[in-house]
């Protein structure tokens, strides 16, 4: 240690302290990446190796046959419950309920950031301090009480499909969830954006006064181009956490063939039936995770953008 | 009846009165400047034409119409911002079309629009570019062409030069100026650089503290200040403010102006204001403008009442054009402006031409003028 701590200072066999120093962090950070990364090597290896492979070779060695069967079966054969069919069905509801609750929350986010930065009213911070509030509320102590409120909705649902034929998806599990995650996810995305539209220059809202748009227009054409950073950031974030989700999806769409893809995987892991097929899992498990990896690929680079350069000044 | 009525103004922060009635008129055609020190309330008073911001109380009325109560966009103003206020996403030409899309008018017509107003202001081969891609003095020029291509009745411009380096702004000040003269609009403008006022102006609002101190043309905010606030913020060199008494004999009044360690000036005061006769024996302000102040060849030889005496110069200044000549009356720097040749060196004694008919009076208690 007492390397790392002195300072720069040339020695006898002429490789200088500075250099060791360079050695050693970047051995140390070296070290923590390879021991981060290995329980995904460890995933992505398994997932092309066959059963016997598995059982027989060790679990660190690429696979001596890589095959895809592993994932053909992942997505279209592998037991969920009593179901063998995949988690193909269960993808697609992970994706039915991400991509509105994505929208409509970041939309939303985006909405209240306006408002609460450009047509200031009475009462504006304890506003925003009650919804950052929700930001912090544990998600546990809101399972019972918003089950109660998905039931009034469902049965209200009930009536409006006796009285008008159509229940306009209410009760249905997916448009709940998009609802739960809408709600506890709105905190964030108002946060997020009023912290960007507080920097956002209100000469540009003046201005789109002065050529008469009215606040929808002014939301649409001026706020909304302007906030691709944020909007891809609060995306991403809003993305991966309502994907990830376990809690909600499992308490309120946790049986039959509305699961979201998080509690079919958790089911499609502890099938007690017969051989656990590691493979499998593993790449059940990947295929859960590769839409998170491709939205921070996809849009990860519009993070460094500065877009508002030039709006302002010189 | 006034193109622009600014009637009893009033504007309220919760208790903090930030504009305290205000009273001003223009003309059709007018340039109306709005100049004062930060804080003084008149970019408020300007956002209250637009309609930016809310009036406590009074009326404004454009063409003989209040507009106070009216959503910005029904006023009929068009805007140019200190910032420019670009909208960032779009083109330039989306940019000037913007207020005329969001009005419904035909894309023909916009375009038409956008091509007669970019010959204009010659940013014609600007008009696909965002405005990240250009210089201070396009983006300056876009905001004006986004302002006329409205065509309305009245423009507001809020200190519209001062992002833009020394130079550029002279050249713009210039446009502008040809502007409003080739276009003939009413223009309404802000700005705390007196020499923007003084040379746009038509019409000229001194303001501090959310008061109007005086208004007028440029050449009565210039020469007859009303107190001693507007004849210090106005003219470069700043206005010689020196404290003086009233002296008089059997033949009429003189200011006298004292002096460290030698004796005071006194100088005679032919077809002196009324008012004066009331100070005589009491502490004035005495206000004589750097250009009032000079070596007695240079002097206005047709003015009435030209006084001469002998100063001690401290400082000179040459400024290429002039040269500047620092002496001391009364305990204050006193500045004179000489011809760029005058012949003067620091530190000797010379003799200076006051030109007392352009000179001005103010009680120190009142800061007022004397009349």
């Amino acid at each position: 240690m007492s390397t790392v701590a002195s300072p720069a200072r040339p020695t006898s066999s002429g490789i200088s302290g500075r250099t060791i120093n360079r050695i050693v962090i970047y051995g140390l950070l070296a070290l923590f990446a390879i021991f981060y990364l290995m329980p995904l090597f460890v995933m992505l290896v398994t997932s092309f190796k066959t059963m016997d492979e598995i059982q027989n070779g060790n679990m660190l060695a690429l696979p001596q046959a890589p095959t895809f069967d592993p994932w053909w079966k992942a997505w279209g054969e592998a037991c969920v419950g009593l179901t063998c069919a995949g988690i193909k069905g269960y993808f697609w509801n992970s994706i039915k309920m991400v991509v509105p609750a994505v929208l409509i929350s970041t939309l939303l986010g985006a909405l209240n950031g306006y408002v609460l930065t450009k047509w200031r009213f009475r009462g504006h911070t304890l506003v925003f301090a009650m919804m950052l509030f929700a930001c912090f509320i544990p998600f546990q102590s809101v399972l019972l009480p918003m089950a109660t409120i998905l039931g009034s909705i469902g049965r209200f649902g009930v009536t409006l499909q006796n009285a008008t034929g159509f229940n306009f998806g209410l009760g249905n599990s997916t448009v709940n969830l998009v609802f739960v995650h809408v709600v506890y996810g709105l905190g964030f995305t108002t946060l997020f954006f009023r912290n960007y539209y507080e920097a956002f220059p209100t000469e540009l809202i003046k201005a789109a006064q002065v050529d008469g748009a009215s606040f929808f227009q002014i939301f649409r054409r001026i706020m909304l181009p302007n906030s691709m950073p944020i909007f891809v950031v609060t995306v991403i974030y809003q993305f991966t956490n309502i994907w990830n989700d376990f809690l909600f999806a499992s308490a309120y769409a946790g049986t039959g063939d509305v699961m979201p893809m998080t509690v079919a995987l958790n089911n499609v892991v502890n099938t007690s039936t017969g051989v656990v097929e590691y493979n499998v899992n593993m790449a059940a498990a990947m295929i859960a995770a590769l839409p998170t990896l491709l939205v921070y690929v996809v849009a990860g680079r519009y993070f460094v953008r500065g877009l508002m350069a030039g709006a302002v000044k010189g | 009846m006034a193109f622009l009525e600014i009637d009893g103004l009033k504007k309220r922060f919760g208790n903090v009165e930030i504009l305290k009635g205000i009273n001003v008129e223009l003309e059709k055609g007018g340039f109306l400047v709005l100049v004062g020190p930060s804080g003084c309330g008149k970019s408020t008073l300007l956002n209250t034409i637009a309609g930016l911001e809310n009036i406590t109380e009074g009326e404004i009325r454009v063409d003989g119409r209040a507009i106070n109560d009216l959503h910005p966009s029904k006023r009929d103003i068009a805007m140019v911002f200190q910032s420019y206020a670009l909208y960032p996403n779009m083109t330039v030409a989306g940019n000037i079309s913007f207020g005329m899309e969001m009005r419904g008018v035909p894309a023909e017509e916009r375009q038409k629009a956008i091509d007669k107003v970019a010959k204009v202001l010659q940013i014609g081969h600007l008009l696909q570019r965002k405005p990240s891609q250009l210089s201070g003095g396009q983006r300056q020029r876009v905001a004006m062409g986004r302002a006329l291509v409205r065509d309305p009745k009245l423009f507001l411009f809020d200190e519209p030069l001062s992002n833009l380096d020394a130079k550029l702004r002279v050249d713009m000040r210039i446009e502008i100026k040809r502007l409003h003269a080739n276009t003939g609009t009413t223009i309404v403008y802000v700005t705390h650089d007196q020499i923007e006022a003084m040379t746009l102006a038509t019409k000229i609002a001194v303001m501090r503290d959310g008061e109007v101190q005086q208004f007028g043309t440029p050449a009565e905010i210039y020469n007859n200040p009303t107190n001693i606030f507007v004849a210090d913020f106005m003219g470069s060199p700043a206005m010689n403010l020196v404290p003086a008494t009233i002296g008089g004999n059997g033949s009429g009044l003189s200011v006298v102006l004292q002096r460290d360690g030698r004796e005071p000036i006194s100088l005679p005061l032919a077809g002196a204001t009324p008012g004066l006769s009331a100070f005589q024996g009491k502490p004035v302000i005495f206000g004589v403008r750097p250009e009032a102040l000079t070596d007695p060849e240079g002097a206005e030889r047709n003015a009435s009442s030209i006084a001469t005496a002998d100063c001690h110069i401290e400082v000179i200044e040459p400024a290429g054009s002039d040269t500047f000549a620092v002496t001391n009356l009364g305990g204050k720097a006193v500045v004179a402006r000489l011809r760029a040749d005058a012949k003067i060196q620091p530190g000797t004694v010379t003799p200076l031409a006051f030109n007392l008919t352009k000179a001005v009076f103010f009680d120190p208690a009142t800061e007022k003028r004397i009349l």
